[in-house]
Protein backbone atom coordinates (compact mmCIF):
# COMPACT_ATOMS: atom_id res chain seq x y z
CA UNK A 1 0.00 0.00 0.00
CA UNK A 2 1.13 3.20 -1.03
CA UNK A 3 2.20 6.19 1.78
CA UNK A 4 -0.62 8.32 -0.17
CA UNK A 5 -3.39 5.22 0.72
CA UNK A 6 -2.91 5.85 4.65
CA UNK A 7 -3.03 9.58 4.53
CA UNK A 8 -5.71 11.00 6.94
CA UNK A 9 -8.10 13.14 6.78
CA UNK A 10 -7.72 15.34 10.26
CA UNK A 11 -5.79 18.50 9.63
CA UNK A 12 -6.21 18.52 5.60
CA UNK A 13 -9.69 20.72 6.27
CA UNK A 14 -7.73 23.69 5.43
CA UNK A 15 -5.73 22.74 2.55
CA UNK A 16 -6.41 24.62 -0.73
CA UNK A 17 -5.61 23.56 -4.21
CA UNK A 18 -4.79 27.59 -5.59
CA UNK A 19 -2.36 28.08 -2.30
CA UNK A 20 -0.28 24.58 -3.52
CA UNK A 21 -0.63 25.86 -6.79
CA UNK A 22 0.69 29.50 -6.49
CA UNK A 23 3.20 27.91 -3.91
CA UNK A 24 4.82 25.12 -6.54
CA UNK A 25 4.82 28.52 -8.80
CA UNK A 26 6.51 30.36 -6.34
CA UNK A 27 9.39 27.46 -5.72
CA UNK A 28 10.14 27.19 -9.25
CA UNK A 29 10.60 30.81 -9.65
CA UNK A 30 12.70 30.76 -7.15
CA UNK A 31 15.19 28.67 -8.55
CA UNK A 32 15.30 25.09 -6.73
CA UNK A 33 13.34 22.72 -9.41
CA UNK A 34 13.58 19.78 -6.49
CA UNK A 35 11.36 21.04 -4.29
CA UNK A 36 7.35 21.41 -4.84
CA UNK A 37 4.17 22.02 -3.26
CA UNK A 38 3.04 19.18 -1.44
CA UNK A 39 0.37 17.00 -3.61
CA UNK A 40 -3.51 16.94 -2.91
CA UNK A 41 -4.69 13.93 -1.05
CA UNK A 42 -6.15 11.12 -3.24
CA UNK A 43 -9.48 10.25 -2.56
CA UNK A 44 -8.42 7.57 -1.20
CA UNK A 45 -7.66 8.69 1.78
CA UNK A 46 -11.04 10.06 2.88
CA UNK A 47 -12.41 5.87 2.31
CA UNK A 48 -12.73 3.85 5.63
CA UNK A 49 -9.92 1.64 6.49
CA UNK A 50 -11.60 -1.45 5.32
CA UNK A 51 -12.52 0.06 1.88
CA UNK A 52 -8.29 1.21 1.80
CA UNK A 53 -7.49 -2.23 2.12
CA UNK A 54 -9.60 -3.97 -0.21
CA UNK A 55 -8.70 -1.50 -2.80
CA UNK A 56 -4.58 -2.31 -2.31
CA UNK A 57 -5.28 -5.75 -2.02
CA UNK A 58 -5.84 -7.37 -5.62
CA UNK A 59 -7.30 -10.29 -4.72
CA UNK A 60 -10.04 -8.17 -3.43
CA UNK A 61 -10.52 -5.48 -5.53
CA UNK A 62 -13.42 -5.75 -7.75
CA UNK A 63 -11.74 -3.49 -10.29
CA UNK A 64 -9.20 -6.01 -10.96
CA UNK A 65 -11.76 -8.12 -12.85
CA UNK A 66 -11.42 -5.03 -15.51
CA UNK A 67 -7.44 -5.25 -15.45
CA UNK A 68 -7.50 -8.74 -16.63
CA UNK A 69 -10.19 -8.19 -19.28
CA UNK A 70 -8.12 -5.05 -20.46
CA UNK A 71 -5.11 -7.44 -20.77
CA UNK A 72 -6.33 -10.05 -22.63
CA UNK A 73 -8.13 -7.26 -25.21
CA UNK A 74 -4.54 -5.84 -25.35
CA UNK A 75 -3.02 -9.17 -27.15
CA UNK A 76 -6.22 -9.20 -28.97
CA UNK A 77 -6.06 -8.85 -33.16
CA UNK A 78 -8.71 -6.83 -33.78
CA UNK A 79 -9.76 -4.39 -36.94
CA UNK A 80 -8.94 -5.03 -40.33
CA UNK A 81 -5.29 -4.39 -39.93
CA UNK A 82 -5.26 -8.08 -38.14
CA UNK A 83 -2.84 -6.29 -35.52
CA UNK A 84 -3.24 -5.80 -31.27
CA UNK A 85 -2.37 -3.58 -29.59
CA UNK A 86 0.50 -5.57 -28.36
CA UNK A 87 2.07 -5.97 -31.81
CA UNK A 88 3.09 -2.21 -31.89
CA UNK A 89 3.41 -1.48 -28.40
CA UNK A 90 4.39 -4.94 -27.15
CA UNK A 91 4.70 -5.72 -23.44
CA UNK A 92 1.94 -3.21 -21.72
CA UNK A 93 4.62 -3.17 -18.35
CA UNK A 94 7.16 -1.52 -20.41
CA UNK A 95 5.60 0.62 -22.69
CA UNK A 96 2.87 2.09 -21.21
CA UNK A 97 4.40 2.55 -17.85
CA UNK A 98 4.26 6.10 -16.94
CA UNK A 99 1.35 7.09 -19.73
CA UNK A 100 -1.49 7.27 -18.07
CA UNK A 101 0.29 9.72 -16.03
CA UNK A 102 0.80 12.39 -18.23
CA UNK A 103 -3.01 12.42 -19.90
CA UNK A 104 -5.07 14.53 -21.01
CA UNK A 105 -2.67 15.23 -23.65
CA UNK A 106 -3.02 17.32 -26.86
CA UNK A 107 -2.35 15.51 -30.11
CA UNK A 108 -0.12 17.39 -32.22
CA UNK A 109 -1.44 16.58 -35.36
CA UNK A 110 -4.69 17.64 -34.84
CA UNK A 111 -4.54 19.97 -31.80
CA UNK A 112 -7.24 18.09 -30.18
CA UNK A 113 -7.20 17.30 -26.60
CA UNK A 114 -7.28 13.60 -25.93
CA UNK A 115 -7.60 11.37 -22.62
CA UNK A 116 -6.70 7.98 -22.67
CA UNK A 117 -10.01 6.89 -23.62
CA UNK A 118 -10.14 8.86 -26.55
CA UNK A 119 -6.17 7.89 -27.57
CA UNK A 120 -7.28 4.46 -27.26
CA UNK A 121 -9.92 4.87 -30.00
CA UNK A 122 -7.33 7.00 -31.97
CA UNK A 123 -5.42 4.39 -31.97
CA UNK A 124 -8.33 1.93 -32.80
CA UNK A 125 -9.85 3.86 -35.75
CA UNK A 126 -6.32 4.99 -37.35
CA UNK A 127 -3.98 2.19 -36.22
CA UNK A 128 -5.81 -1.13 -36.22
CA UNK A 129 -8.47 -0.21 -38.69
CA UNK A 130 -11.23 -1.33 -35.99
CA UNK A 131 -14.52 0.80 -34.73
CA UNK A 132 -13.96 2.72 -32.03
CA UNK A 133 -15.67 1.72 -28.67
CA UNK A 134 -18.26 3.56 -27.35
CA UNK A 135 -17.35 5.74 -24.52
CA UNK A 136 -18.35 3.88 -20.95
CA UNK A 137 -18.43 0.41 -22.87
CA UNK A 138 -17.24 -2.11 -21.10
CA UNK A 139 -13.81 -2.97 -23.68
CA UNK A 140 -12.93 1.00 -23.38
CA UNK A 141 -13.52 0.86 -19.94
CA UNK A 142 -11.19 -2.45 -19.54
CA UNK A 143 -8.16 -1.10 -21.93
CA UNK A 144 -8.49 2.22 -20.04
CA UNK A 145 -8.15 0.76 -16.55
CA UNK A 146 -5.29 -2.23 -17.98
CA UNK A 147 -3.35 0.93 -19.48
CA UNK A 148 -3.52 3.04 -16.51
CA UNK A 149 -2.56 0.24 -14.36
CA UNK A 150 0.69 0.17 -16.17
CA UNK A 151 1.42 3.78 -14.32
CA UNK A 152 0.36 2.64 -10.51
CA UNK A 153 1.87 4.40 -8.13
CA UNK A 154 3.56 6.98 -10.75
CA UNK A 155 2.97 10.81 -10.07
CA UNK A 156 0.64 12.37 -12.06
CA UNK A 157 2.45 14.74 -14.19
CA UNK A 158 0.86 16.80 -16.68
CA UNK A 159 2.31 20.52 -17.92
CA UNK A 160 0.57 23.00 -19.54
CA UNK A 161 2.15 24.10 -22.72
CA UNK A 162 0.92 26.57 -25.18
CA UNK A 163 -0.96 23.34 -27.34
CA UNK A 164 -3.01 23.09 -23.98
CA UNK A 165 -3.31 26.35 -22.36
CA UNK A 166 -6.34 27.58 -23.80
CA UNK A 167 -8.27 24.08 -22.37
CA UNK A 168 -6.54 24.18 -19.66
CA UNK A 169 -8.57 27.80 -18.57
CA UNK A 170 -11.20 26.59 -19.97
CA UNK A 171 -11.62 23.58 -17.13
CA UNK A 172 -10.50 26.03 -14.80
CA UNK A 173 -13.05 28.64 -15.64
CA UNK A 174 -15.90 25.80 -15.29
CA UNK A 175 -13.94 24.53 -11.97
CA UNK A 176 -14.72 28.07 -10.24
CA UNK A 177 -18.19 28.93 -11.71
CA UNK A 178 -21.36 28.35 -9.98
CA UNK A 179 -23.66 26.31 -11.84
CA UNK A 180 -26.24 24.71 -12.18
CA UNK A 181 -29.87 25.39 -10.26
CA UNK A 182 -28.27 24.82 -6.35
CA UNK A 183 -25.55 27.36 -7.53
CA UNK A 184 -22.30 25.65 -6.47
CA UNK A 185 -18.84 25.72 -8.49
CA UNK A 186 -16.48 22.22 -8.42
CA UNK A 187 -14.32 24.17 -6.19
CA UNK A 188 -16.78 25.03 -3.52
CA UNK A 189 -17.05 21.48 -2.50
CA UNK A 190 -13.73 20.39 -3.48
CA UNK A 191 -11.87 22.89 -2.09
CA UNK A 192 -13.84 24.59 0.59
CA UNK A 193 -16.01 21.80 1.59
CA UNK A 194 -13.24 19.23 1.28
CA UNK A 195 -13.34 16.72 4.31
CA UNK A 196 -16.37 17.85 5.14
CA UNK A 197 -20.06 15.42 5.24
CA UNK A 198 -22.78 15.91 2.34
CA UNK A 199 -24.73 13.24 3.64
CA UNK A 200 -22.83 9.76 3.55
CA UNK A 201 -19.88 11.20 1.99
CA UNK A 202 -16.90 12.68 2.95
CA UNK A 203 -16.17 15.15 0.24
CA UNK A 204 -12.83 14.72 -1.32
CA UNK A 205 -10.24 16.72 -3.21
CA UNK A 206 -11.84 15.93 -6.65
CA UNK A 207 -8.87 14.39 -7.79
CA UNK A 208 -9.20 11.90 -11.12
CA UNK A 209 -6.09 9.63 -9.68
CA UNK A 210 -8.03 6.38 -9.37
CA UNK A 211 -10.15 6.38 -12.83
CA UNK A 212 -11.98 4.42 -13.95
CA UNK A 213 -12.81 3.41 -10.62
CA UNK A 214 -14.97 0.79 -9.10
CA UNK A 215 -17.81 2.55 -7.05
CA UNK A 216 -20.21 0.90 -5.08
CA UNK A 217 -23.18 2.93 -6.12
CA UNK A 218 -22.59 1.85 -9.57
CA UNK A 219 -21.90 -1.91 -8.99
CA UNK A 220 -18.99 -1.47 -11.75
CA UNK A 221 -16.28 0.40 -13.00
CA UNK A 222 -16.61 3.98 -14.35
CA UNK A 223 -14.71 6.61 -15.97
CA UNK A 224 -13.84 9.69 -14.25
CA UNK A 225 -16.69 11.36 -17.03
CA UNK A 226 -19.30 9.52 -15.61
CA UNK A 227 -18.07 10.64 -12.33
CA UNK A 228 -18.13 14.30 -13.42
CA UNK A 229 -21.69 13.84 -14.36
CA UNK A 230 -22.70 12.76 -10.94
CA UNK A 231 -21.62 16.00 -9.90
CA UNK A 232 -23.22 17.75 -12.69
CA UNK A 233 -26.11 15.98 -11.32
CA UNK A 234 -25.99 16.66 -8.08
CA UNK A 235 -26.32 20.25 -8.64
CA UNK A 236 -28.73 20.24 -10.99
CA UNK A 237 -26.51 21.62 -13.35
CA UNK A 238 -26.35 20.21 -17.50
CA UNK A 239 -24.36 16.85 -17.63
CA UNK A 240 -22.20 16.99 -20.80
CA UNK A 241 -21.93 14.27 -23.07
CA UNK A 242 -19.38 11.47 -21.96
CA UNK A 243 -15.72 12.23 -23.83
CA UNK A 244 -17.43 15.96 -24.64
CA UNK A 245 -15.05 19.29 -24.43
CA UNK A 246 -16.55 20.72 -21.55
CA UNK A 247 -15.14 17.62 -19.44
CA UNK A 248 -11.74 16.90 -21.39
CA UNK A 249 -11.33 20.43 -20.58
CA UNK A 250 -12.01 19.91 -16.95
CA UNK A 251 -10.22 16.84 -16.79
CA UNK A 252 -7.01 18.56 -18.09
CA UNK A 253 -7.76 21.08 -15.51
CA UNK A 254 -7.74 18.12 -12.58
CA UNK A 255 -4.81 16.87 -13.50
CA UNK A 256 -2.70 19.77 -13.46
CA UNK A 257 -3.93 20.67 -10.22
CA UNK A 258 -3.09 16.97 -8.84
CA UNK A 259 0.27 16.89 -10.49
CA UNK A 260 2.21 14.58 -8.33
CA UNK A 261 -0.77 12.68 -6.88
CA UNK A 262 -0.03 9.19 -7.21
CA UNK A 263 -1.91 6.68 -9.94
CA UNK A 264 -4.03 4.07 -8.25
CA UNK A 265 -6.71 2.87 -11.05
CA UNK A 266 -8.72 0.98 -10.47
CA UNK A 267 -9.77 2.81 -7.25
CA UNK A 268 -12.56 1.91 -5.16
CA UNK A 269 -15.23 4.42 -3.63
CA UNK A 270 -18.67 4.74 -2.79
CA UNK B 1 -47.92 45.99 -37.57
CA UNK B 2 -50.93 44.54 -37.37
CA UNK B 3 -49.83 41.28 -38.37
CA UNK B 4 -46.95 41.48 -35.68
CA UNK B 5 -49.38 42.23 -32.99
CA UNK B 6 -51.31 38.94 -33.60
CA UNK B 7 -48.21 37.06 -34.14
CA UNK B 8 -47.33 38.20 -30.22
CA UNK B 9 -50.58 37.58 -28.99
CA UNK B 10 -50.66 34.07 -30.42
CA UNK B 11 -46.82 33.56 -28.63
CA UNK B 12 -48.27 34.71 -25.56
CA UNK B 13 -51.62 32.40 -25.57
CA UNK B 14 -49.62 29.59 -26.36
CA UNK B 15 -47.71 30.13 -23.60
CA UNK B 16 -50.43 30.48 -20.94
CA UNK B 17 -51.90 26.63 -22.70
CA UNK B 18 -48.86 25.42 -21.63
CA UNK B 19 -49.37 26.22 -18.53
CA UNK B 20 -52.80 25.90 -18.07
CA UNK B 21 -51.97 22.16 -19.18
CA UNK B 22 -49.41 21.88 -15.68
CA UNK B 23 -46.30 21.89 -18.03
CA UNK B 24 -43.14 23.21 -16.86
CA UNK B 25 -42.49 26.54 -18.49
CA UNK B 26 -40.60 29.33 -17.18
CA UNK B 27 -42.37 30.02 -13.36
CA UNK B 28 -42.94 33.88 -13.01
CA UNK B 29 -41.18 34.59 -9.23
CA UNK B 30 -43.96 36.17 -6.78
CA UNK B 31 -42.45 39.48 -6.01
CA UNK B 32 -41.01 39.99 -2.35
CA UNK B 33 -39.61 43.18 -0.19
CA UNK B 34 -36.36 42.66 1.71
CA UNK B 35 -36.11 44.50 4.95
CA UNK B 36 -32.94 44.60 6.54
CA UNK B 37 -31.94 40.96 6.47
CA UNK B 38 -35.42 39.55 6.15
CA UNK B 39 -38.51 39.16 4.20
CA UNK B 40 -41.03 40.07 6.56
CA UNK B 41 -44.24 38.88 4.43
CA UNK B 42 -45.32 35.89 3.32
CA UNK B 43 -44.17 35.18 -0.12
CA UNK B 44 -48.25 35.92 -2.21
CA UNK B 45 -49.83 36.03 1.06
CA UNK B 46 -49.30 32.12 1.33
CA UNK B 47 -49.82 30.16 4.51
CA UNK B 48 -47.28 27.64 4.78
CA UNK B 49 -48.08 24.04 6.41
CA UNK B 50 -45.06 23.08 8.47
CA UNK B 51 -46.51 18.96 8.11
CA UNK B 52 -45.59 19.62 4.47
CA UNK B 53 -42.74 21.68 4.81
CA UNK B 54 -40.32 18.74 6.99
CA UNK B 55 -41.66 16.20 3.76
CA UNK B 56 -39.76 18.83 1.96
CA UNK B 57 -36.89 19.32 3.81
CA UNK B 58 -36.39 15.37 3.44
CA UNK B 59 -37.52 15.08 -0.23
CA UNK B 60 -34.17 14.41 -2.41
CA UNK B 61 -36.00 15.69 -5.31
CA UNK B 62 -36.82 19.20 -3.71
CA UNK B 63 -35.22 20.36 -0.47
CA UNK B 64 -32.81 17.91 0.22
CA UNK B 65 -31.73 19.77 3.04
CA UNK B 66 -30.17 16.85 5.10
CA UNK B 67 -27.43 16.82 2.57
CA UNK B 68 -25.75 19.54 4.29
CA UNK B 69 -28.13 20.04 7.73
CA UNK B 70 -28.52 18.10 10.39
CA UNK B 71 -32.29 18.23 11.70
CA UNK B 72 -33.53 17.36 14.62
CA UNK B 73 -34.98 14.27 12.98
CA UNK B 74 -34.47 10.46 14.53
CA UNK B 75 -34.12 7.71 11.98
CA UNK B 76 -31.90 9.74 9.81
CA UNK B 77 -28.62 8.48 10.56
CA UNK B 78 -26.80 9.98 7.47
CA UNK B 79 -27.35 13.90 7.95
CA UNK B 80 -24.47 16.64 6.23
CA UNK B 81 -22.43 18.99 7.84
CA UNK B 82 -21.74 21.75 5.37
CA UNK B 83 -24.41 24.31 7.23
CA UNK B 84 -25.43 25.06 10.63
CA UNK B 85 -27.42 22.07 12.73
CA UNK B 86 -30.86 23.25 12.18
CA UNK B 87 -32.13 22.87 15.81
CA UNK B 88 -33.14 25.98 17.56
CA UNK B 89 -32.77 28.04 14.68
CA UNK B 90 -36.42 29.93 15.41
CA UNK B 91 -34.68 30.46 18.74
CA UNK B 92 -31.86 32.23 16.41
CA UNK B 93 -33.88 33.82 13.50
CA UNK B 94 -36.95 35.58 12.99
CA UNK B 95 -39.51 33.71 10.21
CA UNK B 96 -38.76 36.50 7.80
CA UNK B 97 -35.16 36.61 8.35
CA UNK B 98 -34.99 32.55 7.56
CA UNK B 99 -37.27 33.47 4.38
CA UNK B 100 -34.82 35.51 3.22
CA UNK B 101 -32.42 32.45 3.95
CA UNK B 102 -34.43 30.08 1.82
CA UNK B 103 -34.99 32.33 -0.88
CA UNK B 104 -31.47 33.80 -1.57
CA UNK B 105 -28.67 33.37 0.92
CA UNK B 106 -25.95 34.84 -1.36
CA UNK B 107 -27.82 38.14 -0.26
CA UNK B 108 -26.39 37.95 2.93
CA UNK B 109 -23.37 36.24 2.19
CA UNK B 110 -22.00 35.71 -1.26
CA UNK B 111 -19.67 33.56 -1.02
CA UNK B 112 -22.33 31.13 0.46
CA UNK B 113 -22.60 27.38 -0.32
CA UNK B 114 -26.32 27.47 0.38
CA UNK B 115 -28.41 27.19 -2.52
CA UNK B 116 -30.71 29.83 -3.82
CA UNK B 117 -34.23 28.24 -3.45
CA UNK B 118 -36.54 30.70 -5.10
CA UNK B 119 -34.22 32.28 -8.05
CA UNK B 120 -34.19 31.93 -11.55
CA UNK B 121 -31.92 34.26 -12.79
CA UNK B 122 -28.23 34.43 -12.65
CA UNK B 123 -27.44 30.95 -13.41
CA UNK B 124 -25.46 28.57 -15.64
CA UNK B 125 -26.26 25.62 -17.01
CA UNK B 126 -28.77 24.54 -15.43
CA UNK B 127 -29.97 21.32 -16.46
CA UNK B 128 -33.25 21.71 -18.39
CA UNK B 129 -35.36 20.07 -16.64
CA UNK B 130 -35.13 22.38 -14.29
CA UNK B 131 -34.54 25.43 -16.33
CA UNK B 132 -36.64 28.32 -15.35
CA UNK B 133 -37.94 27.31 -12.40
CA UNK B 134 -37.19 27.86 -8.97
CA UNK B 135 -35.72 24.96 -6.93
CA UNK B 136 -38.54 25.15 -4.81
CA UNK B 137 -41.98 26.78 -5.39
CA UNK B 138 -43.41 29.86 -3.30
CA UNK B 139 -46.00 27.58 -1.42
CA UNK B 140 -42.89 25.12 -0.71
CA UNK B 141 -40.68 27.92 0.23
CA UNK B 142 -43.61 28.99 2.90
CA UNK B 143 -44.02 25.25 4.02
CA UNK B 144 -40.31 24.66 4.70
CA UNK B 145 -40.30 28.38 6.70
CA UNK B 146 -43.46 26.77 8.65
CA UNK B 147 -41.78 24.37 9.73
CA UNK B 148 -38.12 25.58 10.39
CA UNK B 149 -40.17 28.14 12.80
CA UNK B 150 -41.40 25.11 14.60
CA UNK B 151 -37.31 24.42 15.60
CA UNK B 152 -37.10 26.44 18.76
CA UNK B 153 -35.81 23.42 20.98
C1 LIG C 1 -22.42 19.71 -3.95
C2 LIG C 1 -21.06 19.27 -3.88
C3 LIG C 1 -20.27 18.94 -5.14
C4 LIG C 1 -20.07 19.70 -6.27
C5 LIG C 1 -20.61 21.10 -6.56
C6 LIG C 1 -19.19 18.95 -7.13
N1 LIG C 1 -18.89 17.75 -6.56
FE1 LIG C 1 -17.47 16.43 -7.24
N2 LIG C 1 -17.98 15.15 -5.71
C7 LIG C 1 -18.87 15.43 -4.68
C8 LIG C 1 -18.99 14.27 -3.83
C9 LIG C 1 -19.85 14.15 -2.58
C10 LIG C 1 -18.14 13.28 -4.39
C11 LIG C 1 -17.91 11.86 -3.88
C12 LIG C 1 -16.97 11.87 -2.73
C13 LIG C 1 -15.62 12.31 -3.18
O1 LIG C 1 -14.84 11.47 -3.66
O2 LIG C 1 -15.32 13.52 -3.11
C14 LIG C 1 -17.50 13.89 -5.56
C15 LIG C 1 -16.52 13.26 -6.36
C16 LIG C 1 -15.77 13.90 -7.33
C17 LIG C 1 -14.61 13.33 -7.99
C18 LIG C 1 -14.05 11.94 -7.74
C19 LIG C 1 -13.02 11.96 -6.65
C20 LIG C 1 -12.56 10.57 -6.31
O3 LIG C 1 -11.48 10.47 -5.72
O4 LIG C 1 -13.22 9.61 -6.63
C21 LIG C 1 -14.16 14.27 -8.87
C22 LIG C 1 -12.96 14.12 -9.78
C23 LIG C 1 -15.03 15.42 -8.77
N3 LIG C 1 -15.99 15.16 -7.82
C24 LIG C 1 -14.91 16.57 -9.52
C25 LIG C 1 -15.90 17.59 -9.55
C26 LIG C 1 -15.96 18.63 -10.55
C27 LIG C 1 -14.97 18.81 -11.67
C28 LIG C 1 -17.07 19.37 -10.27
C29 LIG C 1 -17.70 20.48 -11.06
C30 LIG C 1 -18.14 20.17 -12.38
C31 LIG C 1 -17.66 18.84 -9.06
N4 LIG C 1 -16.94 17.74 -8.68
C32 LIG C 1 -18.75 19.37 -8.39
C33 LIG C 1 -19.52 16.63 -4.46
C34 LIG C 1 -19.55 17.70 -5.35
C1 LIG D 1 -25.16 22.67 -0.40
C2 LIG D 1 -25.32 22.98 1.00
C3 LIG D 1 -26.65 23.44 1.58
C4 LIG D 1 -27.93 23.01 1.30
C5 LIG D 1 -28.37 21.94 0.31
C6 LIG D 1 -28.80 23.75 2.18
N1 LIG D 1 -28.09 24.60 2.94
FE1 LIG D 1 -28.82 25.89 4.37
N2 LIG D 1 -26.96 26.67 4.69
C7 LIG D 1 -25.80 26.18 4.12
C8 LIG D 1 -24.68 26.95 4.63
C9 LIG D 1 -23.20 26.72 4.26
C10 LIG D 1 -25.22 27.91 5.53
C11 LIG D 1 -24.44 28.94 6.36
C12 LIG D 1 -24.75 30.35 6.00
C13 LIG D 1 -23.87 30.92 4.93
O1 LIG D 1 -23.18 30.20 4.22
O2 LIG D 1 -23.88 32.16 4.76
C14 LIG D 1 -26.66 27.70 5.53
C15 LIG D 1 -27.55 28.44 6.28
C16 LIG D 1 -28.90 28.15 6.43
C17 LIG D 1 -29.81 28.88 7.27
C18 LIG D 1 -29.43 30.03 8.18
C19 LIG D 1 -28.99 29.42 9.49
C20 LIG D 1 -28.40 30.35 10.47
O3 LIG D 1 -28.30 29.96 11.63
O4 LIG D 1 -28.03 31.46 10.07
C21 LIG D 1 -31.04 28.28 7.17
C22 LIG D 1 -32.32 28.68 7.86
C23 LIG D 1 -30.90 27.18 6.23
N3 LIG D 1 -29.59 27.13 5.81
C24 LIG D 1 -31.91 26.31 5.87
C25 LIG D 1 -31.82 25.38 4.84
C26 LIG D 1 -32.93 24.60 4.33
C27 LIG D 1 -34.32 24.58 4.91
C28 LIG D 1 -32.46 23.89 3.26
C29 LIG D 1 -33.21 23.02 2.27
C30 LIG D 1 -34.43 23.50 1.72
C31 LIG D 1 -31.04 24.16 3.15
N4 LIG D 1 -30.69 25.08 4.11
C32 LIG D 1 -30.18 23.59 2.22
C33 LIG D 1 -25.69 25.14 3.21
C34 LIG D 1 -26.76 24.45 2.62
Amino acid sequence: MSVAMKQTVSGRASHSALAAFFCVAAVVAAGPASAGGEPLPSGTSFLTQSLQAQQSDEATNPGMLWISEGALIWQTPDGASGASCATCHGDAGTSMKGVAASYPKVYGKTGELLNLEKRINLCRTSQQNAEPYAYESDPLLALTAFIARQSLGQPINVQIDDASRAFYERGKAMFYRRQGQLNLSCAQCHEALAGKQLRGDTISYGVGNGYPAYRLEWQTLGSLHRRLRSCSYGVRARRFEFGSPEYLSLELFLAVRAQGVPVETPAIRR
Amino acid sequence: MKRLAAGLLSAISSAALIAADGQAVAEELLPFEIHGDAVPKALGGLSGDAQRGKQIILDRRKGNCLICHTFPIEDEPFQGAIGPPMSGVARRLSEGQIRLRMIDQSRINPKTAMPPYYRTKGLADVAPEYEGRPALSAQEIEDVVAYLATLNG
